[in-house]
This record gives C-alpha cells, structure tokens and sequence, in this order.
C-alpha cells in the first residue's frame, strides 16, 4: 500500500481476547455437560461434548491465527516471546475443558449422588477463575490506550490477584470433595474411583491454569 | 542567451506544465499521506479529508510555501557557476521537474512510498553535478538538507512522545478521563492554532505585503489560539458520551473529544504538506521563470512571481479534487489499528516540526516526519503493533530516490540540451 498506514501492523490484543472469550465459553460448556451427566442423559451430553469439541477447535484457530500475526519485525508495547507463551497457557483451558468431557463420556461415569452438589460448587467456582483471567486479558486494550501504565496496570494487578485468591479457594475445596469422595469409595467401582480422582484433579487444573494465565500476563507487564 | 530570448516562452510554459504536473501528483498521491492518519484513525470521513486537504494544502502552500521554495530554487546550486551558461539552469530544472514527475509516477504505479522531496532534490543535484559541474552544487546546503531528513524525523517523534505522555499524564491515567479530556483537549487545539497562525502571519502575511511586528503577530495568534479554543470547547460541549460503547472500552467517549481534536491536527497537518511540499513542484518552475524573465541574469535578490505560489496550491487542490478521494478510500478500506489520541499525537509532533521547518527554508519530507512522529508514539508505548519491516521499506524507498531522481534528470537534461541548444 502506498501509504503510511502499512506502518501500522494488525493488533495482537484483539484476538488475545477474542480466543481467551472462547476458550471459557468451552469451559464454561461443562457446566450443562455434568447436568446433563448427572441426569444420566447421555444423549445430551454426547451432543454437548461435540459442541464443546468444535470451542476448542475454534480456539486452536484462533490461537494459530494470533501465531501467525506475529511475525518477528513487530514493534510493541509488549514482548512478543511473552505473548505468545500467554496464549498458549490459555489454550491449555481449553484442551483441558475438552478432556475432562471425554474421560466422562467415554466411561459415561458417573457423578455419586453424595456428592454431586459439592462437586458442581467446586466446578463453578474453577470456572469462576477462568472468567476472572477473562476479565483481566480484557482490560488489555485499556491498558494499551493508557500507555501501559498507571491505574489500568493498578485494575489489572487487583483482577490477578482475585484470581490467585478463587485458585486459592478450589485447592481448598478440592481438599474437601477429595475427603467426601474417600468416604464413599467403598461402595463404588474402583476403575471408576480412580478416575473420579482424575476427573477431580483435572477440574482443579482449570483453576490452576487460569492461575498461569494471570502469572504470564505479571509477567509480560512487569517485564516491560 | 540568445536561447533564452528565443525560447523564454516555451521553456516557461514547459516549466509551468512540468510543475503544475508534479503539483497535480503531490495533491493526488502524497496528500494521501499526510492525511492518512485522521481518516484511518475514523476522526474524519474522506469527504471532510478532502475538503480540509483542500483548504488547508492550499494556505499552506500559498501563505507558508515562500521560504522552502527559494531554497529549492536558488540554494542548492551555486549559480555563479550558470552565469555564462543560464540555458543550462533552465534545462536543469525543467529536467528536475520531468525526472521527479516521472519517478513518482512510476513509484505510485508499483506502490511505493517515496518521497516527492527527495526526488526533486536527487534530480536537482544529480543534473548539476553531472551535466554541468560537481562544484555547481552548494555541497555544504545538501549536506544540510540531507542532514535534516535525518534529524526531522527524530525531532518530530521526540515531539509526539511528549504530546502522547502529556496527553497519558493529563487524561487518561486520571480518574475521570472523560472530564479531563474536555477541560484539556480545547488547550491542544489553541496550541495548534497558536502554532499554525504565527507561522502564517510571521511568514505568509509578508509576501501579500501586510506586515506585523513580532508582539503584534504574536498577540494576533494567541487571539486566534483563543478563538479556536473556544470553538473546541463549543464542539465538544456538542458529544454526546455513548454508555454502551464505554462498557465496551472504557476510553470510547474519551476517543471522541480527541476526535473532534483531530479535527484541528489534520488542518495543521494538511497546512503543513501544503508548506513544505508545494517548494517541490513550484520551486524549479521559480527559478526559470526568474531567469527568463530576466533575460538571461541570474539575480540572487529576485522576488518570487506573484502567480507562482497559487499556481502550486491549484495544482495541489486539483490534483485531491481528481484522484484525491480514490487514493483516501484505500486508505479508510484498509483496517487500522490507530486510535484519534495516538493520531492526534503524531499528527501533531508531525505538523509542528514541518512547519518549523519550512519556515527556515528546509525541505524535508513529510511522510518521513510522520513516521518519525509515529515511532515516537510507539516509543510511548502507545500502539499496539508497528511493522518495522515496512518502516524499513519506506527508508529504502527514500534511499533509492535519491539516485533514481538524479539519474532521470541527468538523462532528460542532456536531451533537452540536445533538443535548445543544437
């Protein structure tokens, strides 16, 4: 283009938001996913699964998408090997969301009654970590406009630090729901038993992975 | 000097068709540049580009345009070297005009961001140094000018890194940025009409005989400083601020009043381009003009005619009239990740230092000033992304017109030679 406008390159921030949106709009889709589990229904939650699948391949675009519009001869605010390293941690969400669904699925296993309640509490509560790194990589084009500095930095440290919090809580619930589960074990399957821990677990790492997000976002800031 | 009693009529002409030319190509091609930044940032539409292009390249290049143009045509060469021989000056800047015409018809042509400065320049220099004698040229000035495209640049991104961080310190790491970008933004806009009026006055005013003293001229512009002020102050009373666009992005009304600022920028701007780049068209047209008119003596005191600085800004407007609005539509189709605040920012640091500068008489390049402007942004940490690989095809673009302006003139010179004097 003949024209000073080539000189401005295609903004990174954007699409860093868009794929955190729909990485935790895959998460976010466990919720009727176990609903529809707990129901035993599992016509629905295959269908639901395949939903979630196709999030997470939109976001594996995305994610190649955002790669690809980072060549090396940018000039920005932020480092690149940061950014980049970001949206991978935010990918993980996703990939994780998707196994979690599938593990279910495939041994169509089942939630125990006793603790359904306190199981689904434990996944909102991860979830609300992830939309709390949401909430934060969405403060990013405010942060941009204010010169990375100042109060937005103040908005975005105080979103990280929540999140380290709800982090803080799941361990704690996890600990609880892994004590219910140990109480009733006896009575179930143990192949099941052994994968309920899985399934446990890896809800938790939604948190913790959200966590990352918030620690890489520190850190891309700090650095600059 | 019999050539020039013969010809002087046709050479003028070819001069005047040559530099209402290359006035034509600077108001269609390289206007685009100077006003990219506001109608790529959505602060004007390409209607209201135009129209201020239209205004503004046209009192630029009329009130402002004097200083750059009597460097281009007297500065650089050294005319003692001419005074036997003035046919050959004319052919020379006959042949400038054609080479820098002809180069920037070419780089349009292949979308190449060159610089309508540099081309004259390159020819100027190449003719003279070439076909006629390497001690016609005033090394010492070149390498002046040469020197300011260096310097420029830098001046004019320093510039915009402290308007954008006054702007960050002032505005929006405040708790109310809104508040605050009506209570400061009129000030910006006073300063670019502060700054745009005593350039105009102290420079422009004399030429069409009215003169002021330096505490009248500065009272005149802190008037109009006051006036635009308050004009701003009544636009932005006007904005409405947009709650649903502010859940959205925080900044979004904000955006708005700098907006309506760029507004005033884009004027300084336009004025600006008009100033500096005008000299590139009409300069050598000047300087035959003054020799023909002459008879032959080249007078180092000769005022500029009075119907050649018009001449320049018509060929400007005409040329935004005819394609002007052809080449803005790329530039508003292409998506920009440019925000009024940062526009405003390099617009700004950009206009102010051209302006400056061509009121000393250098010709720099606007488009390299802007982009000085917009590494400063960026510098500020204020855009999300620049390309450094096109920033580096622009610089080459502008080391690679020198020659190629040089070469083309140096041909054209000795046909024209060939064509007067055989």
């Amino acid at each position: 283009m003949n024209s000073i406008l080539g000189v401005f390159a295609k903004s990174p921030i954007k699409p860093l938001q868009e794929h955190i949106r729909k990485v935790h709009q895959c998460a976010e889709h466990l919720v009727p996913f176990f609903e529809a589990a707990y129901a035993n229904d599992w016509n629905k939650a295959t269908g639901l699964r395949a939903e979630l699948s196709k999030m997470e391949k939109s976001a594996d675009k995305l994610k190649r998408e955002l790669r690809m519009n980072l060549p090396k001869g940018l000039f920005m605010p932020i480092d690149r090997t940061d950014l980049l390293s970001l949206v991978t941690e935010q990918d993980k969400i996703a990939n994780i969301a998707k196994d979690i669904s599938g593990r279910i699925l495939g041994r169509k296993l089942a939630i125990p009654d006793s603790i359904q309640q306190e199981f689904m509490e434990y996944l909102l509560r991860c979830l609300a970590a992830s939309a709390c790194a949401v909430k934060a990589i969405d403060e990013l084009d405010e942060l941009l406009e204010t010169g990375f500095q100042g109060r937005e930095l103040q908005i975005i440290d105080n979103l990280i630090n929540e999140l380290d919090s709800i982090e803080n809580s799941t361990d704690v619930m996890q600990i609880s729901l892994r004590h219910s589960l140990h109480g009733i074990e006896q009575d179930l399957n143990p192949v099941d038993v052994v994968f309920l821990y899985n399934v446990i677990e890896w809800v938790g790492d939604l948190a913790d992975l959200a966590e990352r997000v918030g620690d890489k976002l520190e850190l891309m800031l700090a650095r600059s | 000097m019999d050539i020039i009693a013969t010809y002087g009529f046709e050479l003028v002409l070819l001069a005047g068709v040559f530099g209402l030319f290359m006035a034509w190509g600077i108001g269609a091609n390289d206007v685009a540049n100077a006003m990219g930044t506001s109608v790529g940032s959505k602060a004007l539409t390409i209607k209201q580009a135009i129209i201020i292009a239209m205004i503004f390249e046209f009192a630029g290049a009329y009130l402002a345009g004097g200083e750059v143009t009597s460097t281009i045509r007297k500065g650089i060469l050294d005319s003692s070297y001419f005074i036997e021989t003035p046919e050959l000056l004319v052919y020379g800047m006959i042949a400038s005009l054609l080479a820098a015409g002809i180069w920037l018809l070419l780089a349009s042509y292949l979308g190449w961001p060159v610089s309508t400065t540099h081309s004259i320049i390159g020819a100027i220099v190449g003719f003279a140094a070439v076909g006629v004698n390497a001690d016609a040229v005033t090394w010492g000035k070149v390498g002046g000018i040469v020197g300011s495209w260096v310097i420029t640049p830098l001046i004019s991104g320093i510039f915009a890194y402290l308007i954008f961080m006054s702007a960050q310190k002032l505005i929006f790491n405040t708790s109310d940025p809104l508040a605050n970008a009506k209570r400061y933004v009129p000030f910006y806009m006073a300063m670019s009409g502060f700054m745009l009026s005593l350039v105009t006055i102290k420079k422009g005013l004399k030429h069409i005989g009215i003169n002021f003293t330096t505490s009248e001229a500065l009272m005149i512009a802190a008037l109009i400083a006051v006036g635009v002020g308050l004009v701003g102050v009544f636009l932005i009373k006007q904005l409405k601020a947009d709650p649903k666009a502010d859940k959205k992005m925080h900044y979004a009304s904000v955006e708005k009043v700098f907006a309506i600022l760029m507004i005033v920028t884009a004027s300084c701007m336009a004025f600006a381009h008009g100033s500096n780049d005008v000299a590139n068209a009409i300069g050598p047209l000047a300087a035959v003009v003054s020799i023909v008119e002459n008879g032959g003596e080249i007078t180092k005191q000769a005022t500029l005619v009075w119907w050649i600085l018009p001449l320049g800004g018509i060929g400007i407007v005409l040329g935004l009239a005819i394609f002007g609005s052809r080449v803005m539509a790329t530039i508003g189709q292409g998506i920009t990740h440019l925000t009024p605040s940062r526009g405003f920012a390099a617009e700004l640091a950009a206009a102010t230092t051209v302006v400056l500068a061509s009121s000393t008489g250098l010709p720099i390049s606007t488009t390299q000033t802007l982009v000085g402007a917009v590494l400063g942004v960026g510098m500020a940490r204020g855009i999300a992304a620049l390309n450094m690989g096109v920033i580096r095809n622009i610089v080459i673009s502008w080391v690679v017109t020198l020659p190629a302006g040089a070469v083309l003139s140096i041909g054209i010179f000795y046909m024209l030679k060939g064509i007067f004097s055989a």
